[in-house]
């Protein structure tokens, strides 16, 4: 009875082999994502950002059923050419109130991130019910169907209340009036201006943004001009001499990463050889080998 | 129970089926009074018509009288369940030729977008989740519930736990296919990649999963054999794996129990971090350990020798379960993740490179000492090279996990191409192969109706992948050079439009690449089909077969 028997409750015990396998899968999965949702810095601390209006959640819901996110991605990487071809690379708070995520993964058109004032609105309408009128080469579907189609705004405040449960920040006062902000930003009162200042100056204060001074600078119209922030990267941020925020979980963090790194390396290494040495075991070979027939034998 | 003329009453386990159906008509029925949305409503009568069928079908049973507990044994020999299996082979067929049609029409819609037809339930956005979720969970899923269930009965000389479960597993899932692929079209999605379906299709889809993961180890603990075979381990990883990502990645809130909309707990960065923890590893485990067990046994079958290396696979599956899971990250490189993730995404799916060689060695050399066969036999030939395909595609994906390579690869069409060399060349030709093992096995036929159509659908679908990535290939990294070209001025050379002008060509031969594999795919169902219905069959003494060869 040599140690390396004791792979055999593995392949002899279905509930042991389940078990080994979650084990197995859980600590990847664990490393990767619980940090997110507890280390500060996965988000930064940027001005600016709110919950969507309901009109906005309600357009947003149009991009999702279209399945926009097939060819356009929402995410300006830091690299030089995208920074300059669609503007200041994007950052996680930005997308902090977006469910689902909509980074997308394919170009076959352009990022979207920070194309809002970037085209007039008639451009836009044009551009959606033919895109080809405007743009010969474009590949893009037309979409005249969505200029027939009525917006159902009846359960707006249940679109609301849903992801207040997923930690948006509405107030009750917000939902109270969805259906009431929801109209006021598309028409707005008479004299009060084109529909996208509507927000401002006839929907009240509820969600209103930093003042924006440029709305055609191409820049996210939910993040306001100038509203800083520390940036993801590090080097970054000890340039700018900010003061790095150490809250007590970024050093429990830091203190089971340390662990980690020295500790779980040897712990791995020492399974993958146990596995390794198990599989080569000599005396396993006769075993095995019967195994290997299991498909070849008749009933 | 004695089997007497005319009726039978229910037993416990049918009655406890049909009240399980009625109260799914019933539910569904009021959901679809109340639905605020049209295409909901129309699911939710799908779903009442399915329960209303179900009942009948149970009482039909009865009537017809079929045993209630079919024998376990007949002459000594497993009664092995092989309805169900047959059932999700053809649906597999029919899924396959559907998903792949709906690829060839996105793709000429990419080349020619005047196909679109500015018709809201065909354009592209909503057609592309349809193609892949036909391809990945409608033909992949239904072939691996065929083989699985196949594999576990034979390597366990069992048969399939349950007399209605294996059916519910079975036909369940393939409700959820239509579910889900009309949803897309309807405009129903919570428009996460791989992950569309919405809150009550994943709702259903976990009964059935959570039903599937029931029989499949019920039918583990019959087993005649002390040993689990190594292919039930990668099955097994397969059903436990999906269920822990199908739920981590649909937590989701429903706008209300009337409406199909659902908004996912998780938002951003973290949501973006799930869906690809979720959706590397549904081609970790969905398309890769699941499809790694169909290798371990259908290779060595076909050859008839025994997996090259019985060790090399226990360290090929702890290897690859532990590993995987890690990779999700390298879909998010330079995005606003945190740059830890990233590099440790990077790093596992690097060192993932070495178990899946390990895999394809293993696959690749369970022929050592066999390989004229390969000359003799189409089926054999598909199998194998689909593992050289896996290999390939093994390669190349850590490479492009590379963050340097991945800044150039990634948004282009270069990822396209690398998912369709291990979709089409591995994952379709291993389940081209185990269809073309199982059809004969399963309907006693001695063979395929024509092996000569095997060959054709081999080649014309081998040059069909041919032409599909290389052209990939080339405008991927052609439109990711365009991209960051830079003029001796210091502008950016290239407006965004002139980089989609140019990939027309490439699209065009991708389509025609993409047609050839449908041509195949339509000759495979020709062939199953004339093989089933005119296929010559086994003798009913079944003879032996062939004396194994014995290993060196």
């Amino acid at each position: 009875m040599s140690l390396w028997n004791k792979h055999a409750i593995f392949e002899k015990n279905s509930i042991i082999l389940i078990i080994g396998i979650i084990v197995m899968i859980s600590i990847g999965g664990l490393v990767e994502i619980a940090p997110l949702f507890y280390l500060r810095s996965t988000i930064e601390q940027v001005k600016g950002v709110r919950p969507y209006t309901p009109l906005e959640l309600a357009g947003r819901h149009i991009y999702v059923r279209e399945g926009c996110y097939n060819c356009h991605s929402q995410m300006v990487r830091p690299l030089r050419d995208e920074v300059e071809r669609y503007g200041h690379y994007s950052l996680a708070a930005e997308s902090m109130f977006d469910k689902p995520f909509q980074w997308g993964s394919k170009r076959t058109g352009p990022d979207l991130a920070r194309v809002g004032g970037k085209y007039s609105d008639e451009w836009q309408l044009q551009h959606l019910v033919n895109p080809r009128t405007l743009v010969p080469q474009s590949i893009m579907p037309g979409y005249p169907f969505l200029s027939k189609n009525e917006l159902d705004t009846a359960d707006i405040v249940n679109h609301l209340k849903a992801n207040r449960i997923g930690a948006v920040p509405y107030t009750d006062e917000m939902i109270a009036n969805a259906a009431k902000d929801l109209k006021a930003q598309v028409n707005p009162e008479p004299g009060r201006g084109r529909p996208r200042e509507a927000l401002r100056q006839g929907a009240g204060p509820r969600f209103r943004r930093q003042p924006a001074e440029d709305l055609g600078s191409g820049c996210a119209d939910r993040l306001s001009p100038g509203s800083g922030h520390d940036g993801r990267f590090q080097g970054l941020r000890r340039q700018s001499q900010l003061p790095l925020r150490r809250g007590a979980m970024t050093e429990t963090y830091a203190l089971l990463a340390g662990i980690a790194q020295q500790f779980g390396v040897v712990f791995f290494m020492a399974i993958f050889l146990g596995v390794v040495a198990y599989a080569i075991w000599p005396k396993n070979r006769e075993k095995f080998n019967s195994a290997a027939e299991i498909p070849l034998k008749e009933d | 129970m004695s089997i007497q003329n005319g009726y039978r009453s229910m037993s416990a386990n049918e009655v406890a089926w049909a009240i399980a159906a009625v109260a799914l008509t019933l539910l569904t029925l009021f959901i679809a009074s109340k639905a605020t949305d049209p295409g909901y409503a129309f699911h939710m009568y799908v779903f009442a018509l399915a329960g209303l069928a179900s009942v009948i079908v149970i009482a039909k049973r009865a009537a017809a009288n079929v045993p209630v507990n079919p024998p376990q044994e007949i002459d000594g020999k497993p009664n092995y369940n092989m309805g169900p299996v047959k059932f999700a082979t053809i649906a597999s067929v029919f899924w396959g030729v559907a998903g792949f049609l709906v690829g060839l029409i996105i793709a000429l819609q990419l080349a020619y977008p005047v196909l679109n037809f500015d018709f809201a339930w065909i354009q592209f956005g909503r057609l592309r989740p349809l193609h892949t979720s036909a391809v990945i969970f409608a033909f992949g899923g239904n072939v691996l519930l065929a083989t699985s269930f196949y594999v576990v009965q034979r390597t366990c000389h069992a048969r399939l736990a349950g007399d209605i479960a294996p059916w519910f597993v079975v036909l369940g899932y393939n409700l959820f296919i239509v579910v889900a692929g009309t949803g897309y079209l309807l405009g129903i999605t919570q428009g996460k990649e791989y992950a569309e379906p919405e809150w009550y299709a994943d709702l259903w889809l976990t009964i059935v999963w959570v039903a599937y993961l029931l029989v499949f180890l019920v039918t583990l603990w019959k087993r005649k054999e002390p040993h689990i075979y190594v292919a039930n381990w990668f099955t097994l990883a397969f059903i436990v794996t999906i269920a822990v990502l199908h739920l981590g990645n649909n937590a989701t809130i429903p706008v209300s129990i009337f409406s199909p909309k659902s908004y996912i707990v998780w938002s951003g960065v973290q949501d973006a971090m799930f869906q690809w923890w979720y959706g590397h590893n549904a081609v970790g485990f969905f398309l890769t350990a699941g499809f790694l067990a169909i290798m371990y046994y259908f290779v060595p079958k076909r050859a008839n020798r025994p997996v090259y290396s019985y060790r090399l696979s226990i360290i090929h599956f702890w290897a690859l379960i532990f590993l995987y899971i890690w990779a999700g990250p390298h879909h998010l490189h330079y995005t606003a993740l945190p740059d830890w993730a990233q590099t440790l995404g990077m790093t596992f799916s690097i060192m993932l490179w070495m178990p899946s060689w390990g895999g394809m060695i293993n696959g690749l050399m369970t022929l050592s000492g066999a390989w004229d066969k390969l000359r003799t036999d189409p089926v054999l030939r598909m199998l194998v090279v689909s593992v050289a395909f896996y290999g390939m595609s093994t390669f190349e994906g850590p490479m492009m996990s590379i963050k340097a390579v991945n800044s150039l690869s990634h948004y282009t069409d270069w990822t396209v191409g690398h998912v369709h060399s291990g979709a089409l060349g591995w994952v379709g030709f291993v389940s081209f192969g185990a269809i073309y093992c199982l059809v004969p096995w399963l309907w006693n036929k001695k063979g395929l109706w024509s092996d000569k159509l095997v060959n054709w659908h081999f080649w014309i679908a081998t040059l069909g992948i041919v032409l599909y990535i290389s052209a990939m290939w080339v405008a991927g990294i052609m439109q990711g050079l365009m991209w960051r070209a830079y003029t001796s001025l210091g502008f950016l050379e290239y407006s965004f439009i002139e980089t989609v002008d140019a990939m027309h060509p490439f699209y065009v031969i991708r389509a025609l690449g993409g047609a050839m594999f449908v041509v195949g795919s339509l000759i495979m169902a020709f062939n199953i089909y004339k093989t089933i219905v005119s296929g010559e069959a086994e003798e009913p003494a079944k003879a032996a077969r062939p004396a194994l060869v014995p290993a060196e």
